[in-house]
C-alpha cells in the first residue's frame, strides 16, 4: 500500500476503494458488499441519536488518540442520556500527505474501543483535501441506541429534587493536561495521561440497580463548571459544590497552579456527573467504585433550595464564591 | 503539595478568621496592589470570611490592566509585518486595542505565539533567524528581572533578531500616587512576589511618610488572613510599619542577584498608567548598552491617539476609588466574553474577579 | 501574571533546572539564584526561579499560625 494519503484516495475511484476496503472496512469489520446506508434493526420506540466532531491537537497523546476519542465521546453522549449505545458512523476528512501508518493506527484504536464498548461501526465516509486545507485529520462520529422511555428524564434533570447529591467518577482535568503536555511547544511535561474511556458499562451498572439517577452528563469542554451551570440554568435549582471533595491529582494541580487554570473548568474525556437522590448516594458510590473506571468516585456537592440558577463553591479555604460559567478559551482544540 | 497545602488548612483558616473578628473593633479599608492577590482573595472567597467592618479594595496591581491601549496598538502594528513574530504572555492576547486585539490579529493570520518565559521567546528567535521576534514585556519587579536575564542571554548569544517592547513598571511610585490621592486606606497588603525580588524595605516610605501600615503578604488563604490580622493590630495600636508575613520567601533586602540583573539592563523612566496618567520614574527602559534590543528604537511605530470608552471607569477602579459594581458597563455591556476595559480581560483584573466570583 | 508557585528542583544542568509542581515538570532558569541544589524549593515565575523558599521560615510561620488560640485576646 502507499505510504501517504493523496487526493487520489479521495477521488471516488480505485484508490478510494483501496483505502476504504484495506483500512476502514477491514478494521471496522464492515460487512461486504459495502452499501450507501447501513440498515439497522431496533426494538422499542425511542432512539437516542448524537453526533460529534473531533479536532484534537495533537492527534496522538498519552492515553489515546483522536480515533479513540471519537468512539468514546459519542458512546458516552448516548450513555449519559440513559440510552444503550449500539451503532456508530465515522467520517474522516484527511489532509493530503497524511501518513497511512497513522491512519491505520487510528482506525485500529477505533475498532478496539468499539469492541470494548460493545458497539458496532456500521457506516462512514472519507474525504481527502489538499495540503493546508485541514489540519491533518478531522473525524466526525454519530451514534444511536435504544432509549428506555423511563429514562428520558435523565437528560433534562426534570426529576431532580432538593438534597440530591452530585457524584463524579474520578479525578478531573487529566485529559486537558495530558494533551497540553503532548503539544511540545512549552517547556512542560507531565506524567498525566488522558482519561479517555467509554463509560457505558459503568453507567449501565448503576442504572440497572438504581432507579434514582436524576441527571447525567459527561464533563467535556468547559469541564464540571460548564455542566453545573448548564444544569442550574436548565432546571432553576441552586447547586452547592465542595471544592475539597472534588478529586484532582497532584500533577494536574501543579500544572493548573502554574498555568493559572482551574481544574473545574478543564475538559475530560472519561468523566461524568451523576445527580442521584440522597437516599441512593451511598449505593451508587459503591457500584461505581467497584468499576475500574469509577474507583475514585466521590460525592462533590448537592442540590440546594436557595441561590437559584447559581453554582456556589465552598472553597478549599472555607470561603464561599460563585463558580461561574467558563468564558474565553482555556485550551483550544482539546477534543 | 508542599508549601501550598499547609497554608490552606481549614482549621488554621477558621481560627484566623475568628481572631480577626474578635480584634476588628474599628472600620478598616485595606488595599492590595497585586493582581495575584486580587485573584487569590476572590478565588478563595476571603471576603466571605471577614466581618463587615473590614473592606478589601484593589489597586493598580494588575500589569495588564495598568498598561495603556497604545501598548497593544504598537504590538498590533508590529504584527502587521510579515517578517515579525510576536511572542507574548497569554494575558495580553485578549486585551482590546484601538482597532484590534492580538487574538484577533492571530485569527487574521498574524504570527503571534504564546510563551511562558522570555527564554522561550529567545528559542523562537533562534529557530527563525529571518524573522524579527518581538517580546512585549509587561509585569512589575517580579517579572522584569527575568526579562533582564533574557536580554543578557540574547546579548551573550549575539542574537540580533530579538526585540523587547517594554511596558515594565515598578510598584512603589504607583503606591505613592495612590496615597497622595488620599484614597481612604488604613493599610496595604503588599505584593509578596515583588518583595521576594526587591526586599520589603522598598515600602518603608509608606509608614514613614504617610503613616499607613504595610504587611508583605503571601498568596495562600492563611497568608492573606494572617496579614489582615497583622494590619488590624497595626491600626488598633496606631503603629504603622512594614512587616513581613511572607517570611518563607521575603527578606528586608530581597534577591540581590535579581536586583543587580535588573539594574544592569534597565533604568527608570516615566511611564503611563491607566487611571493615573504619567507617573515619573515608574517605568523601566533598556539602558544604552542594550538599546539595540529596544523594539521601538529599532522599528519605530506610531500609535494613533485613542479614545477610551467614555463610560468605562477602569481608571477609577485601578485607583481604588470605585468598585466594579459602580461601573455602568459592568455585567451589562462588559463581561469576560466581551470585555470593554482591561480590568475585565485579565484574570487578575478587579472586574474579572468580581464578575466571576462574587456571590450575587 | 504574578503567578508564581513553590516548586521542587529535581535536576540541574548548567543554569537551567527541571522543577516539579506536584509531579508536572517545568523548566526554570536559575540565573537569579546563588546556590541552588536538587531538592530545594524555589518560586517559579515566568520561567525563572526568583527566590528560594526558606524551610525554617516556613515552619516558623506555621508554628505561629497553630498557636493562634481563640482564648487569647492580646489586642487592646
Amino acid at each position: 500500500m502507499d505510504e501517504i494519503v493523496t487526493l487520489n484516495h479521495g477521488s471516488g475511484g480505485r484508490k478510494t476503494h483501496e483505502l476504504i476496503s484495506k483500512v476502514f472496512a477491514k478494521k471496522f469489520r464492515l460487512p461486504e458488499p459495502l452499501t450507501d446506508s447501513a440498515v439497522l434493526k431496533f426494538t422499542g420506540n425511542k432512539l437516542a441519536f448524537t453526533t460529534d466532531s473531533y479536532v484534537v491537537d495533537p492527534l496522538f497523546f498519552p492515553g489515546g488518540n483522536i480515533g479513540k476519542l471519537a468512539i468514546c465521546g459519542t458512546v458516552n453522549d448516548l450513555a449519559v442520556s440513559g440510552a444503550r449505545p449500539m451503532y456508530i458512523s465515522a467520517s474522516f476528512i484527511i489532509e493530503e500527505g497524511f501518513p497511512l501508518k497513522e491512519l491505520i493506527a487510528i482506525a485500529d484504536s477505533m475498532s478496539g474501543e468499539a469492541v470494548k464498548a460493545g458497539v458496532r461501526i456500521v457506516t462512514g465516509d472519507t474525504k481527502v483535501v489538499g495540503k493546508g486545507k485541514c489540519d491533518r485529520l478531522f473525524i466526525t462520529t454519530s451514534g444511536t441506541g435504544i432509549l428506555d422511555p423511563e429514562r428520558e428524564h435523565i437528560s433534562t434533570g426534570s426529576n431532580i429534587r432538593q438534597g440530591d447529591k452530585l457524584i463524579v467518577n474520578g479525578p478531573l482535568g487529566n485529559h486537558s493536561i495530558a494533551v497540553l503536555g503532548a503539544r511540545n511547544n512549552l517547556s512542560f511535561s507531565t506524567p498525566v495521561t488522558s482519561d479517555c474511556a467509554s463509560l457505558n458499562h459503568l453507567i449501565a451498572g448503576v442504572l440497572e440497580k438504581c432507579s434514582e439517577v436524576h441527571f447525567m452528563r459527561d464533563l467535556t469542554r468547559g469541564g464540571l463548571a460548564a455542566v453545573l451551570n448548564e444544569l442550574a440554568g436548565m432546571t432553576g435549582w441552586g447547586i452547592a459544590v465542595d471544592e475539597v471533595s472534588v478529586p484532582v491529582s497532584d500533577p494536574v494541580r501543579g500544572a493548573c497552579e502554574m498555568f493559572g487554570f482551574d481544574p473545574l473548568y478543564l475538559a475530560n474525556e472519561g468523566k461524568i456527573l451523576m445527580v442521584v437522590s440522597s437516599g441512593s448516594d451511598a449505593e451508587v458510590l459503591d457500584i461505581m467504585r467497584a468499576d475500574p473506571l469509577g474507583k475514585d468516585s466521590a460525592i462533590i456537592g448537592e442540590i440546594i433550595p436557595d441561590k437559584k440558577n447559581l453554582v456556589v463553591l465552598d472553597t478549599s479555604a472555607g470561603g464561599k464564591r460563585i463558580l461561574d460559567m467558563p468564558s474565553g478559551v482555556q485550551l483550544p482544540r482539546i477534543c | 503539595m508542599k508549601y501550598i497545602d499547609e497554608y490552606r488548612d481549614k482549621n488554621l483558616i477558621m481560627r484566623l478568621a475568628d481572631q480577626i473578628k474578635k480584634s476588628a473593633r474599628l472600620d478598616y479599608t485595606f488595599m492590595e496592589v497585586c493582581g495575584g492577590h486580587t485573584a487569590a482573595i476572590h478565588r478563595f472567597g476571603i471576603p466571605s470570611l471577614l466581618p463587615g467592618n473590614i473592606r478589601l479594595i484593589s489597586g493598580p496591581g494588575c500589569p495588564v490592566c495598568v498598561t495603556g491601549t497604545d501598548f497593544i496598538d504598537k504590538a498590533v502594528a508590529y504584527s502587521e509585518n510579515d517578517d515579525v513574530i510576536i511572542t507574548t504572555f497569554g494575558d495580553l492576547m485578549r486585551v482590546p486595542g484601538s482597532v484590534a486585539s492580538l487574538e484577533k490579529r492571530r485569527a487574521d493570520g498574524a504570527d503571534i505565539r504564546i510563551v511562558f518565559s522570555g527564554l522561550d521567546a529567545l528559542g523562537i528567535a533562534n529557530l527563525n533567524p529571518d524573522k524579527k521576534i518581538i517580546f512585549p514585556g509587561i509585569g512589575f519587579e517580579t517579572t522584569a528581572p527575568g526579562t533582564a536575564v533574557t536580554i543578557k542571554t540574547a546579548d551573550k548569544g549575539n542574537i540580533n533578531n530579538f526585540y523587547l517592547l517594554s511596558a515594565h513598571k515598578t510598584m512603589p511610585p504607583a503606591m505613592e500616587a495612590i496615597v497622595k490621592e488620599r484614597v481612604n486606606i488604613n493599610g496595604f497588603i503588599c505584593p509578596g512576589h515583588v518583595a521576594a525580588v526587591t526586599g520589603s524595605a522598598i515600602f518603608s516610605f509608606i509608614p514613614d511618610k504617610y503613616n499607613i501600615g504595610c504587611v508583605v503578604t503571601g498568596f495562600e488563604p492563611t497568608d492573606i488572613l494572617q496579614s489582615i490580622l497583622m494590619l488590624v493590630k497595626q491600626v488598633n495600636l496606631d503603629s504603622p510599619e512594614v512587616e513581613i508575613q511572607y517570611k518563607r520567601a521575603v527578606t528586608a533586602e530581597g534577591n540581590v542577584i535579581a536586583q543587580s540583573q535588573l539594574k544592569e539592563v534597565f533604568e527608570p523612566c516615566d511611564a503611563n498608567w491607566r487611571g493615573f496618567g504619567m507617573i515619573p520614574s515608574s517605568g523601566l527602559v533598556l539602558r544604552k548598552a542594550y538599546e539595540r534590543f529596544n523594539a521601538e528604537r529599532a522599528m519605530p511605530v506610531s500609535s494613533m491617539p485613542h479614545e477610551e470608552n467614555k463610560l468605562c471607569i477602569c481608571g477609577e477602579i485601578l485607583r481604588g476609588s470605585k468598585t466594579p459594581e459602580e461601573c455602568p458597563l459592568f455585567k451589562k455591556l462588559c463581561s469576560p466574553e466581551n470585555p470593554i476595559g482591561a480590568c475585565m480581560v485579565s484574570n487578575e483584573g478587579s472586574c474579572n474577579s468580581w464578575y466571576k466570583y462574587r456571590i450575587a | 501574571m504574578c503567578l508564581s508557585i513553590p516548586v521542587r528542583i529535581i535536576s540541574i544542568e548548567g543554569n537551567m533546572a527541571d522543577v516539579s509542581a506536584g509531579g508536572s515538570i517545568f523548566k526554570a532558569g536559575l540565573q537569579m539564584i546563588g546556590n541552588a541544589n536538587v531538592g530545594d524549593y524555589i518560586l517559579l515565575h515566568a520561567g525563572f526561579a526568583i527566590q528560594k523558599i526558606s524551610e525554617e521560615e516556613a515552619e516558623e510561620t506555621l508554628k505561629i499560625l497553630r498557636e493562634i488560640d481563640n482564648a487569647l485576646n492580646d489586642i487592646a
